[in-house]
Protein backbone atom coordinates (compact mmCIF):
# COMPACT_ATOMS: atom_id res chain seq x y z
CA UNK A 1 0.00 0.00 0.00
CA UNK A 2 2.99 2.36 -0.97
CA UNK A 3 2.39 3.14 -4.00
CA UNK A 4 1.17 6.76 -4.40
CA UNK A 5 -2.07 6.98 -4.80
CA UNK A 6 -3.79 7.77 -8.42
CA UNK A 7 -4.35 11.04 -8.49
CA UNK A 8 -1.94 11.91 -5.76
CA UNK A 9 0.61 14.31 -8.52
CA UNK A 10 -0.14 17.59 -7.73
CA UNK A 11 1.11 18.79 -4.58
CA UNK A 12 2.44 16.20 -1.91
CA UNK A 13 2.20 12.50 -2.67
CA UNK A 14 0.42 10.95 -0.51
CA UNK A 15 -0.50 6.35 -0.37
CA UNK A 16 -3.54 4.80 0.22
CA UNK A 17 -3.54 4.23 3.08
CA UNK A 18 -3.18 8.03 3.94
CA UNK A 19 -5.90 8.65 2.04
CA UNK A 20 -8.04 6.82 3.64
CA UNK A 21 -7.04 7.80 7.03
CA UNK A 22 -7.41 11.24 6.21
CA UNK A 23 -10.79 10.37 5.09
CA UNK A 24 -11.59 8.77 8.46
CA UNK A 25 -9.65 11.57 10.41
CA UNK A 26 -12.51 14.08 8.81
CA UNK A 27 -15.24 12.35 9.89
CA UNK A 28 -14.47 13.08 13.84
CA UNK A 29 -16.02 16.19 15.14
CA UNK A 30 -14.19 17.95 17.86
CA UNK A 31 -15.31 17.33 21.63
CA UNK A 32 -16.50 13.33 19.88
CA UNK A 33 -16.03 10.47 22.19
CA UNK A 34 -14.37 8.12 20.02
CA UNK A 35 -13.86 4.02 20.96
CA UNK A 36 -10.90 3.35 19.13
CA UNK A 37 -9.28 0.50 17.78
CA UNK A 38 -5.53 -0.10 16.62
CA UNK A 39 -4.21 -0.05 13.00
CA UNK A 40 -5.99 2.40 10.97
CA UNK A 41 -8.65 3.78 12.94
CA UNK A 42 -5.77 4.75 15.82
CA UNK A 43 -4.36 6.96 13.13
CA UNK A 44 -7.18 8.02 11.89
CA UNK A 45 -8.24 8.99 15.72
CA UNK A 46 -4.95 10.67 16.90
CA UNK A 47 -4.63 12.94 13.40
CA UNK A 48 -7.75 14.30 13.83
CA UNK A 49 -6.76 15.48 17.42
CA UNK A 50 -3.92 17.04 16.14
CA UNK A 51 -5.78 18.92 13.62
CA UNK A 52 -9.05 19.98 13.83
CA UNK A 53 -10.12 18.08 16.34
CA UNK A 54 -7.86 18.96 19.50
CA UNK A 55 -10.66 18.16 21.83
CA UNK A 56 -11.73 14.84 20.73
CA UNK A 57 -11.65 12.32 23.72
CA UNK A 58 -9.76 8.64 22.41
CA UNK A 59 -10.99 5.63 24.15
CA UNK A 60 -9.17 2.12 24.28
CA UNK A 61 -10.93 -0.84 25.14
CA UNK A 62 -8.01 -1.76 27.64
CA UNK A 63 -9.68 1.27 29.83
CA UNK A 64 -8.09 4.13 28.91
CA UNK A 65 -10.40 7.00 28.82
CA UNK A 66 -9.39 10.41 27.06
CA UNK A 67 -6.19 9.02 25.73
CA UNK A 68 -3.52 11.71 24.55
CA UNK A 69 -0.45 9.80 22.53
CA UNK A 70 1.92 11.67 20.90
CA UNK A 71 2.74 8.68 18.85
CA UNK A 72 0.89 5.69 17.46
CA UNK A 73 0.76 3.12 19.57
CA UNK A 74 1.10 -0.54 18.42
CA UNK A 75 -0.79 -2.17 20.81
CA UNK A 76 -3.73 -0.97 22.82
CA UNK A 77 -2.27 -1.21 25.79
CA UNK A 78 0.81 0.56 25.23
CA UNK A 79 1.90 2.26 28.29
CA UNK A 80 2.13 5.92 26.42
CA UNK A 81 -2.29 5.47 26.49
CA UNK A 82 -2.08 4.77 30.39
CA UNK A 83 0.45 7.57 30.88
CA UNK A 84 -1.73 10.02 29.32
CA UNK A 85 -4.93 9.17 29.89
CA UNK A 86 -7.26 11.06 31.75
CA UNK A 87 -8.74 7.48 33.96
CA UNK A 88 -7.86 4.09 33.28
CA UNK A 89 -10.50 2.05 34.22
CA UNK A 90 -10.75 -1.67 34.20
CA UNK A 91 -11.84 -3.70 31.55
CA UNK A 92 -15.85 -4.62 33.08
CA UNK A 93 -15.87 -0.85 33.78
CA UNK A 94 -15.49 -0.13 30.36
CA UNK A 95 -17.85 -1.91 28.54
CA UNK A 96 -20.32 -1.72 31.10
CA UNK A 97 -20.04 1.93 31.95
CA UNK A 98 -19.01 3.32 29.10
CA UNK A 99 -19.65 1.45 26.09
CA UNK A 100 -23.03 -0.11 26.94
CA UNK A 101 -25.22 3.06 27.79
CA UNK A 102 -24.62 4.93 24.62
CA UNK A 103 -21.69 7.35 26.56
CA UNK A 104 -19.37 6.78 23.35
CA UNK A 105 -20.27 9.05 20.30
CA UNK A 106 -18.25 6.99 17.39
CA UNK A 107 -16.60 3.48 17.57
CA UNK A 108 -14.17 2.59 14.71
CA UNK A 109 -14.34 -1.22 12.85
CA UNK A 110 -12.63 -3.26 10.85
CA UNK A 111 -13.77 -5.81 8.66
CA UNK A 112 -12.74 -9.39 6.71
CA UNK A 113 -16.12 -9.40 5.28
CA UNK A 114 -18.81 -6.89 4.48
CA UNK A 115 -22.07 -7.12 3.36
CA UNK A 116 -24.51 -4.79 1.68
CA UNK A 117 -26.28 -3.67 5.13
CA UNK A 118 -23.38 -3.40 6.48
CA UNK A 119 -22.92 -6.46 8.81
CA UNK A 120 -19.21 -7.52 9.57
CA UNK A 121 -17.28 -10.98 9.65
CA UNK A 122 -14.13 -11.13 11.63
CA UNK A 123 -14.63 -14.81 13.02
CA UNK A 124 -14.41 -17.77 10.55
CA UNK A 125 -13.95 -17.48 6.44
CA UNK A 126 -15.47 -20.83 4.99
CA UNK A 127 -19.05 -21.76 4.64
CA UNK A 128 -18.54 -23.97 7.98
CA UNK A 129 -18.23 -22.65 11.63
CA UNK A 130 -16.40 -25.52 12.71
CA UNK A 131 -13.95 -26.47 9.42
CA UNK A 132 -13.02 -22.61 8.52
CA UNK A 133 -10.97 -21.89 5.63
CA UNK A 134 -9.40 -19.12 7.59
CA UNK A 135 -9.74 -18.71 11.49
CA UNK A 136 -9.26 -14.70 12.05
CA UNK A 137 -8.97 -13.71 15.30
CA UNK A 138 -13.11 -13.14 16.49
CA UNK A 139 -15.11 -10.81 17.98
CA UNK A 140 -13.16 -8.62 20.38
CA UNK A 141 -14.95 -5.79 21.09
CA UNK A 142 -16.90 -5.32 18.17
CA UNK A 143 -20.11 -6.48 18.95
CA UNK A 144 -21.24 -4.23 21.14
CA UNK A 145 -19.68 -1.67 20.12
CA UNK A 146 -21.75 -1.96 16.63
CA UNK A 147 -24.57 -2.09 18.91
CA UNK A 148 -24.26 0.26 21.63
CA UNK A 149 -21.73 3.56 20.09
CA UNK A 150 -24.54 6.25 19.10
CA UNK A 151 -22.79 5.61 15.27
CA UNK A 152 -19.92 3.61 14.17
CA UNK A 153 -17.22 4.05 11.16
CA UNK A 154 -16.06 0.91 9.07
CA UNK A 155 -12.67 0.90 7.76
CA UNK A 156 -11.85 -1.86 5.55
CA UNK A 157 -10.38 -2.21 2.06
CA UNK A 158 -12.58 -3.00 -0.64
CA UNK A 159 -12.15 -6.31 -2.43
CA UNK A 160 -14.51 -8.87 -4.04
CA UNK A 161 -13.24 -10.85 -1.11
CA UNK A 162 -13.83 -8.40 1.35
CA UNK A 163 -17.51 -6.79 -0.18
CA UNK A 164 -19.36 -9.76 -0.09
CA UNK A 165 -23.17 -10.84 -0.92
CA UNK A 166 -23.34 -12.63 2.22
CA UNK A 167 -20.61 -12.68 5.28
CA UNK A 168 -19.80 -16.23 6.60
CA UNK A 169 -20.65 -15.37 10.29
CA UNK A 170 -22.07 -12.22 11.20
CA UNK A 171 -19.38 -11.45 13.89
CA UNK A 172 -20.92 -7.49 14.39
CA UNK A 173 -24.22 -6.45 13.47
CA UNK A 174 -24.86 -3.25 11.22
CA UNK A 175 -28.62 -3.25 9.82
CA UNK A 176 -29.18 -7.34 10.32
CA UNK A 177 -31.45 -8.00 7.39
CA UNK A 178 -32.27 -4.49 6.06
CA UNK A 179 -34.62 -1.83 7.03
CA UNK A 180 -35.73 -1.82 10.92
CA UNK A 181 -33.62 -4.58 11.02
CA UNK A 182 -31.56 -2.96 14.05
CA UNK A 183 -34.66 -1.85 16.01
CA UNK A 184 -36.11 -5.46 16.12
CA UNK A 185 -32.87 -6.58 17.76
CA UNK A 186 -33.22 -3.91 19.79
CA UNK A 187 -29.79 -2.25 19.12
CA UNK A 188 -29.38 1.21 20.95
CA UNK A 189 -27.10 2.97 18.68
CA UNK A 190 -27.98 3.90 15.14
CA UNK A 191 -25.48 1.70 13.69
CA UNK A 192 -22.96 2.06 10.23
CA UNK A 193 -23.10 5.67 9.49
CA UNK A 194 -20.42 5.31 6.60
CA UNK A 195 -18.01 2.95 5.46
CA UNK A 196 -14.42 4.18 4.38
CA UNK A 197 -12.57 2.23 1.88
CA UNK A 198 -9.17 2.65 -0.13
CA UNK A 199 -11.28 3.70 -3.11
CA UNK A 200 -13.82 6.26 -1.32
CA UNK A 201 -16.60 6.24 0.74
CA UNK A 202 -20.08 3.77 0.93
CA UNK A 203 -23.01 5.28 2.98
CA UNK A 204 -26.36 3.06 4.20
CA UNK A 205 -29.40 4.85 2.00
CA UNK A 206 -31.88 6.13 4.82
CA UNK A 207 -34.85 4.24 3.29
CA UNK A 208 -33.07 0.52 2.61
CA UNK A 209 -29.90 1.02 4.55
CA UNK A 210 -28.03 -0.65 1.50
CA UNK A 211 -24.53 0.57 1.19
CA UNK A 212 -24.53 3.30 -1.53
CA UNK A 213 -21.42 4.67 -2.95
CA UNK A 214 -21.46 8.39 -2.19
CA UNK A 215 -18.09 9.54 -2.95
CA UNK A 216 -14.70 8.07 -4.54
CA UNK A 217 -11.20 9.65 -4.39
CA UNK A 218 -9.44 11.33 -6.41
CA UNK A 219 -8.63 9.09 -9.93
CA UNK A 220 -10.82 6.83 -9.10
CA UNK A 221 -13.78 5.72 -11.30
CA UNK A 222 -16.95 3.86 -10.80
CA UNK A 223 -16.62 1.21 -12.57
CA UNK A 224 -13.70 0.14 -11.20
CA UNK A 225 -15.27 0.73 -7.55
CA UNK A 226 -18.24 -1.74 -9.21
CA UNK A 227 -15.26 -4.34 -9.76
CA UNK A 228 -14.38 -4.59 -6.75
CA UNK A 229 -17.72 -4.73 -4.73
CA UNK A 230 -19.45 -8.51 -4.39
CA UNK A 231 -22.75 -7.25 -5.22
CA UNK A 232 -24.92 -4.92 -7.60
CA UNK A 233 -23.16 -1.76 -6.05
CA UNK A 234 -25.64 1.33 -5.51
CA UNK A 235 -24.02 4.43 -6.88
CA UNK A 236 -25.50 8.28 -5.68
CA UNK A 237 -26.66 10.49 -7.89
CA UNK A 238 -24.67 13.24 -5.90
CA UNK A 239 -21.45 11.10 -5.75
CA UNK A 240 -19.04 13.78 -4.71
CA UNK A 241 -15.15 13.59 -5.37
CA UNK A 242 -13.00 13.33 -2.18
CA UNK A 243 -10.43 15.74 -1.43
CA UNK A 244 -6.72 14.66 -1.15
CA UNK A 245 -5.05 14.89 2.18
CA UNK A 246 -3.76 18.43 2.76
CA UNK A 247 -0.25 18.99 2.91
CA UNK A 248 -1.13 19.65 6.97
CA UNK A 249 -2.61 16.33 7.22
CA UNK A 250 0.12 14.25 6.01
CA UNK A 251 2.79 15.95 7.45
CA UNK A 252 0.59 15.58 11.35
CA UNK A 253 -0.11 11.81 10.37
CA UNK A 254 3.50 11.44 9.45
CA UNK A 255 5.10 12.98 12.43
CA UNK A 256 2.51 10.53 14.37
CA UNK A 257 3.72 7.25 12.06
CA UNK A 258 7.70 8.63 12.81
CA UNK A 259 7.17 8.87 16.50
CA UNK A 260 6.08 5.52 16.74
CA UNK A 261 8.77 3.91 14.61
CA UNK A 262 11.21 6.19 16.40
CA UNK B 1 -2.87 -16.18 53.65
CA UNK B 2 -0.84 -16.48 50.30
CA UNK B 3 2.52 -18.51 50.18
CA UNK B 4 5.58 -16.72 48.59
CA UNK B 5 7.18 -19.36 46.79
CA UNK B 6 9.69 -20.12 43.55
CA UNK B 7 7.60 -19.87 40.20
CA UNK B 8 8.37 -23.66 39.53
CA UNK B 9 7.07 -24.43 43.02
CA UNK B 10 4.02 -22.07 42.10
CA UNK B 11 3.25 -23.88 38.79
CA UNK B 12 3.76 -27.10 39.99
CA UNK B 13 1.73 -26.88 43.14
CA UNK B 14 -1.29 -25.18 41.38
CA UNK B 15 -1.52 -25.98 37.91
CA UNK B 16 -2.41 -29.67 37.10
CA UNK B 17 -3.18 -31.81 33.56
CA UNK B 18 -6.79 -31.37 32.70
CA UNK B 19 -7.27 -27.83 34.86
CA UNK B 20 -9.11 -24.77 33.66
CA UNK B 21 -6.21 -21.70 33.69
CA UNK B 22 -6.70 -18.41 32.83
CA UNK B 23 -3.88 -16.37 32.41
CA UNK B 24 -5.13 -12.98 31.96
CA UNK B 25 -3.47 -9.18 31.68
CA UNK B 26 -5.17 -7.05 29.13
CA UNK B 27 -1.93 -6.21 26.84
CA UNK B 28 -0.39 -4.94 30.11
CA UNK B 29 1.20 -7.56 32.96
CA UNK B 30 0.70 -10.58 30.70
CA UNK B 31 2.21 -13.56 33.05
CA UNK B 32 4.31 -14.81 29.98
CA UNK B 33 7.18 -16.22 32.27
CA UNK B 34 4.55 -18.33 34.26
CA UNK B 35 3.33 -19.50 30.99
CA UNK B 36 6.60 -20.66 29.73
CA UNK B 37 7.10 -22.44 33.24
CA UNK B 38 3.81 -24.43 31.97
CA UNK B 39 5.26 -25.63 28.94
CA UNK B 40 8.44 -26.40 30.78
CA UNK B 41 6.26 -28.44 33.05
CA UNK B 42 4.49 -30.48 30.26
CA UNK B 43 1.07 -29.60 31.26
CA UNK B 44 -1.69 -31.38 29.04
CA UNK B 45 -5.04 -31.09 28.70
CA UNK B 46 -5.34 -27.72 30.12
CA UNK B 47 -8.34 -25.61 29.31
CA UNK B 48 -7.08 -21.74 28.63
CA UNK B 49 -9.26 -19.14 29.21
CA UNK B 50 -8.61 -15.65 28.26
CA UNK B 51 -10.04 -12.75 27.05
CA UNK B 52 -7.05 -12.23 24.63
CA UNK B 53 -5.02 -15.18 24.02
CA UNK B 54 -2.27 -13.61 22.59
CA UNK B 55 1.51 -14.69 22.18
CA UNK B 56 1.43 -16.88 25.13
CA UNK B 57 -1.32 -19.04 24.36
CA UNK B 58 -0.64 -19.41 20.90
CA UNK B 59 2.93 -20.66 22.49
CA UNK B 60 0.96 -23.13 25.00
CA UNK B 61 -1.00 -24.36 22.19
CA UNK B 62 1.88 -25.00 19.57
CA UNK B 63 3.37 -26.80 22.58
CA UNK B 64 0.46 -29.20 22.97
CA UNK B 65 -0.63 -28.37 26.69
CA UNK B 66 -4.29 -27.32 25.37
CA UNK B 67 -7.27 -28.69 24.30
CA UNK B 68 -9.79 -26.10 25.10
CA UNK B 69 -9.67 -22.12 24.84
CA UNK B 70 -12.25 -19.90 25.84
CA UNK B 71 -11.81 -16.50 24.62
CA UNK B 72 -13.06 -13.66 22.92
CA UNK B 73 -9.64 -12.02 20.78
CA UNK B 74 -7.38 -14.46 19.72
CA UNK B 75 -4.38 -12.29 17.61
CA UNK B 76 -0.74 -10.88 18.18
CA UNK B 77 -2.17 -7.23 18.88
CA UNK B 78 -1.02 -4.66 15.78
CA UNK B 79 0.45 -7.11 13.99
CA UNK B 80 -1.90 -10.05 12.53
CA UNK B 81 -3.04 -13.86 13.18
CA UNK B 82 -1.98 -16.45 15.77
CA UNK B 83 -0.31 -18.86 13.86
CA UNK B 84 -0.48 -21.43 16.16
CA UNK B 85 -3.40 -20.89 17.36
CA UNK B 86 -4.69 -20.88 13.71
CA UNK B 87 -2.67 -24.00 12.92
CA UNK B 88 -5.08 -26.29 15.60
CA UNK B 89 -7.94 -25.02 14.72
CA UNK B 90 -7.77 -25.35 11.25
CA UNK B 91 -5.14 -28.57 11.31
CA UNK B 92 -5.35 -30.17 14.29
CA UNK B 93 -1.66 -28.95 14.78
CA UNK B 94 -0.14 -30.90 17.02
CA UNK B 95 -3.38 -31.33 18.92
CA UNK B 96 -7.24 -30.63 17.99
CA UNK B 97 -8.10 -27.47 20.06
CA UNK B 98 -11.81 -27.28 20.89
CA UNK B 99 -12.75 -23.63 21.09
CA UNK B 100 -16.25 -21.28 22.56
CA UNK B 101 -15.71 -17.85 21.51
CA UNK B 102 -17.69 -14.89 22.98
CA UNK B 103 -17.39 -10.81 22.59
CA UNK B 104 -15.12 -9.03 25.13
CA UNK B 105 -17.97 -7.81 27.13
CA UNK B 106 -19.59 -11.10 27.34
CA UNK B 107 -16.30 -12.74 28.78
CA UNK B 108 -15.82 -9.44 31.36
CA UNK B 109 -19.23 -10.24 32.46
CA UNK B 110 -19.00 -13.88 32.64
CA UNK B 111 -15.59 -12.91 35.32
CA UNK B 112 -17.24 -10.51 36.93
CA UNK B 113 -20.17 -12.96 37.66
CA UNK B 114 -17.39 -15.53 38.71
CA UNK B 115 -15.87 -13.08 41.45
CA UNK B 116 -19.83 -12.19 42.40
CA UNK B 117 -20.49 -15.57 43.20
CA UNK B 118 -23.22 -15.28 40.67
CA UNK B 119 -24.11 -18.22 37.96
CA UNK B 120 -24.75 -15.71 35.54
CA UNK B 121 -23.99 -11.98 34.29
CA UNK B 122 -26.75 -10.02 32.30
CA UNK B 123 -25.69 -7.58 29.42
CA UNK B 124 -27.03 -5.93 26.03
CA UNK B 125 -24.80 -8.18 23.39
CA UNK B 126 -24.45 -10.60 21.39
CA UNK B 127 -27.83 -9.92 19.60
CA UNK B 128 -28.32 -10.43 15.92
CA UNK B 129 -24.78 -12.14 16.08
CA UNK B 130 -23.43 -15.77 15.22
CA UNK B 131 -21.88 -15.80 18.51
CA UNK B 132 -25.76 -16.71 20.07
CA UNK B 133 -26.01 -19.61 18.28
CA UNK B 134 -22.53 -21.13 19.01
CA UNK B 135 -22.36 -24.02 22.07
CA UNK B 136 -19.91 -24.07 24.84
CA UNK B 137 -17.56 -26.38 25.45
CA UNK B 138 -20.30 -28.88 26.89
CA UNK B 139 -21.99 -28.64 23.58
CA UNK B 140 -25.09 -26.53 25.14
CA UNK B 141 -25.75 -22.96 24.04
CA UNK B 142 -23.10 -20.66 25.68
CA UNK B 143 -25.16 -17.39 25.96
CA UNK B 144 -28.98 -17.13 26.43
CA UNK B 145 -31.99 -14.77 25.89
CA UNK B 146 -32.87 -13.98 28.79
CA UNK B 147 -36.31 -11.22 30.05
CA UNK B 148 -35.75 -8.68 32.76
CA UNK B 149 -38.26 -9.14 35.38
CA UNK B 150 -38.65 -5.35 35.82
CA UNK B 151 -39.14 -4.04 32.15
CA UNK B 152 -40.02 -7.20 30.21
CA UNK B 153 -36.97 -6.50 27.87
CA UNK B 154 -34.98 -9.00 25.78
CA UNK B 155 -31.41 -9.30 27.18
CA UNK B 156 -28.30 -11.92 27.06
CA UNK B 157 -27.33 -14.15 30.02
CA UNK B 158 -23.88 -15.15 30.02
CA UNK B 159 -22.58 -17.95 32.00
CA UNK B 160 -19.80 -17.50 35.09
CA UNK B 161 -16.43 -18.27 34.84
CA UNK B 162 -15.18 -20.00 37.23
CA UNK B 163 -11.36 -21.60 36.01
CA UNK B 164 -9.29 -23.91 38.58
CA UNK B 165 -6.60 -21.40 38.61
CA UNK B 166 -5.84 -17.67 37.32
CA UNK B 167 -2.29 -16.70 36.59
CA UNK B 168 -1.59 -13.02 36.54
CA UNK B 169 1.70 -10.81 36.76
CA UNK B 170 1.83 -7.76 39.13
CA UNK B 171 4.29 -4.94 40.09
CA UNK B 172 4.64 -5.98 43.37
CA UNK B 173 3.52 -7.66 46.44
CA UNK B 174 4.81 -6.92 50.54
CA UNK B 175 6.48 -10.12 52.52
CA UNK B 176 3.32 -11.15 53.55
CA UNK B 177 1.58 -11.63 49.86
CA UNK B 178 -0.44 -8.47 49.23
CA UNK B 179 -0.43 -7.48 46.07
CA UNK B 180 -0.74 -4.47 44.10
CA UNK B 181 -0.78 -4.06 40.64
CA UNK B 182 -1.45 -0.14 38.74
CA UNK B 183 -1.76 0.94 34.87
CA UNK B 184 -4.09 -1.27 33.00
CA UNK B 185 -5.31 -3.51 35.03
CA UNK B 186 -7.75 -5.24 32.91
CA UNK B 187 -9.90 -8.14 34.20
CA UNK B 188 -6.77 -9.32 36.57
CA UNK B 189 -9.17 -8.96 39.73
CA UNK B 190 -12.20 -10.63 38.27
CA UNK B 191 -10.21 -13.20 37.44
CA UNK B 192 -8.44 -14.29 40.50
CA UNK B 193 -11.21 -13.53 42.52
CA UNK B 194 -13.58 -15.71 39.71
CA UNK B 195 -10.73 -18.98 40.18
CA UNK B 196 -10.32 -21.37 42.57
CA UNK B 197 -6.73 -20.96 43.29
CA UNK B 198 -4.46 -17.92 42.15
CA UNK B 199 -0.52 -17.48 41.42
CA UNK B 200 0.87 -13.94 40.98
CA UNK B 201 3.95 -13.13 39.36
CA UNK B 202 5.63 -10.11 40.58
CA UNK B 203 8.12 -7.69 39.45
CA UNK B 204 9.44 -6.65 42.97
CA UNK B 205 8.92 -8.31 46.74
CA UNK B 206 9.01 -5.15 49.24
CA UNK B 207 8.84 -4.69 52.86
CA UNK B 208 6.08 -2.23 53.20
CA UNK B 209 3.01 -1.32 49.62
CA UNK B 210 2.79 1.95 50.01
CA UNK B 211 0.21 3.54 48.37
CA UNK B 212 -0.80 4.23 44.61
CA UNK B 213 -3.37 6.18 43.30
CA UNK B 214 -5.74 4.11 41.24
CA UNK B 215 -4.24 0.85 42.17
CA UNK B 216 -5.70 -2.74 42.35
CA UNK B 217 -4.82 -4.53 45.58
CA UNK B 218 -5.49 -8.30 45.96
CA UNK B 219 -5.45 -8.93 49.92
CA UNK B 220 -2.74 -11.83 50.89
CA UNK B 221 -5.80 -13.86 52.10
CA UNK B 222 -7.43 -13.62 48.56
CA UNK B 223 -4.33 -15.20 46.65
CA UNK B 224 -3.17 -18.43 46.66
CA UNK B 225 0.48 -18.06 46.11
CA UNK B 226 3.29 -15.29 45.22
CA UNK B 227 6.31 -15.32 43.09
CA UNK B 228 9.50 -13.42 42.48
CA UNK B 229 9.91 -12.84 38.34
CA UNK B 230 11.27 -9.79 37.56
CA UNK B 231 10.41 -8.81 33.38
CA UNK B 232 7.90 -11.71 34.18
CA UNK B 233 5.55 -9.98 31.92
CA UNK B 234 7.92 -10.04 28.94
CA UNK B 235 7.83 -9.08 25.94
CA UNK B 236 4.49 -7.09 27.35
CA UNK B 237 5.67 -4.99 30.20
CA UNK B 238 5.07 -4.03 33.38
CA UNK B 239 4.19 -0.29 33.75
CA UNK B 240 6.86 1.66 36.23
CA UNK B 241 9.49 -1.26 35.38
CA UNK B 242 9.64 -2.45 32.19
CA UNK B 243 8.66 -1.64 28.33
CA UNK B 244 6.75 -3.42 26.22
CA UNK B 245 9.12 -5.11 23.66
CA UNK B 246 7.19 -4.45 20.30
CA UNK B 247 10.00 -5.92 17.95
CA UNK B 248 9.27 -8.88 20.00
CA UNK B 249 5.66 -8.94 18.76
CA UNK B 250 6.89 -7.92 15.38
CA UNK B 251 8.93 -11.27 15.37
CA UNK B 252 6.99 -13.57 16.26
CA UNK B 253 4.53 -13.59 13.46
CA UNK B 254 7.77 -15.31 11.44
CA UNK B 255 8.18 -17.65 14.15
CA UNK B 256 5.16 -19.17 14.56
CA UNK B 257 3.56 -19.22 10.63
CA UNK B 258 6.47 -22.08 10.31
CA UNK B 259 5.87 -25.46 12.48
CA UNK B 260 10.00 -26.34 12.31
CA UNK B 261 10.90 -22.79 12.99
CA UNK B 262 8.50 -22.48 15.89
CA UNK B 263 9.34 -25.87 17.35
CA UNK B 264 13.12 -25.19 17.37
CA UNK B 265 12.10 -21.45 19.37
CA UNK B 266 10.04 -23.71 21.89
CA UNK B 267 13.68 -25.74 22.38
CA UNK B 268 16.26 -22.93 22.74
CA UNK B 269 13.89 -20.34 24.41
CA UNK B 270 11.81 -22.53 26.59
CA UNK B 271 12.71 -25.69 27.01
CA UNK B 272 16.52 -25.83 27.13
CA UNK B 273 17.20 -23.36 29.80
CA UNK B 274 14.84 -25.44 31.99
CA UNK B 275 14.16 -23.19 35.29
CA UNK B 276 15.25 -19.77 33.60
CA UNK B 277 13.05 -16.83 32.86
CA UNK B 278 12.71 -16.89 28.78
Amino acid sequence: MNAAAPGGGQGVPYTADEMMTACAARALRDGMTCFVGIGLPSGAANLARATHAPNLVLIYESGTIGAKPGRLPLSIGDSVLAETADAVVSVPEIFNYWLQPGRIHVGFLGAAQIDRFCNINTTVVGSSYGTPKVRLPGAGGAPEIAACCREVIVVVRQSTRSFVERVDFVTSVGYGDGPGGRERLGLTGAGPQRVITDLGVLEPDPETCELTLTGVYPGVEVPGVRARTGWPLAVSPELQILPPPTAAELAALRRLRAAQAG
Amino acid sequence: MAEIVSLADAVAEAIHDGDSVAMEGFTHLIPNAAGHEVIRQRRRDLTLIRMTPDLIYDQLIGAGCASRLVFSWGGNPGVGSLHRFRDAVENGWPVPLQIEEHSHAGMANRYAAGAAGLPFAVLRGYRGTGLEALPGLDGTPAVRPITCPFTGETLTAVAALRPDVAVIHAQRADRAGNVQLWGITGIQKEAVLASERSVVTVEEIVDELEPRPGAVVLPSWAVTLVAHVPGGAHPSYALGYTLRDNDYYLSWDAISRDREAFSCWLETAVLRPAGAGA
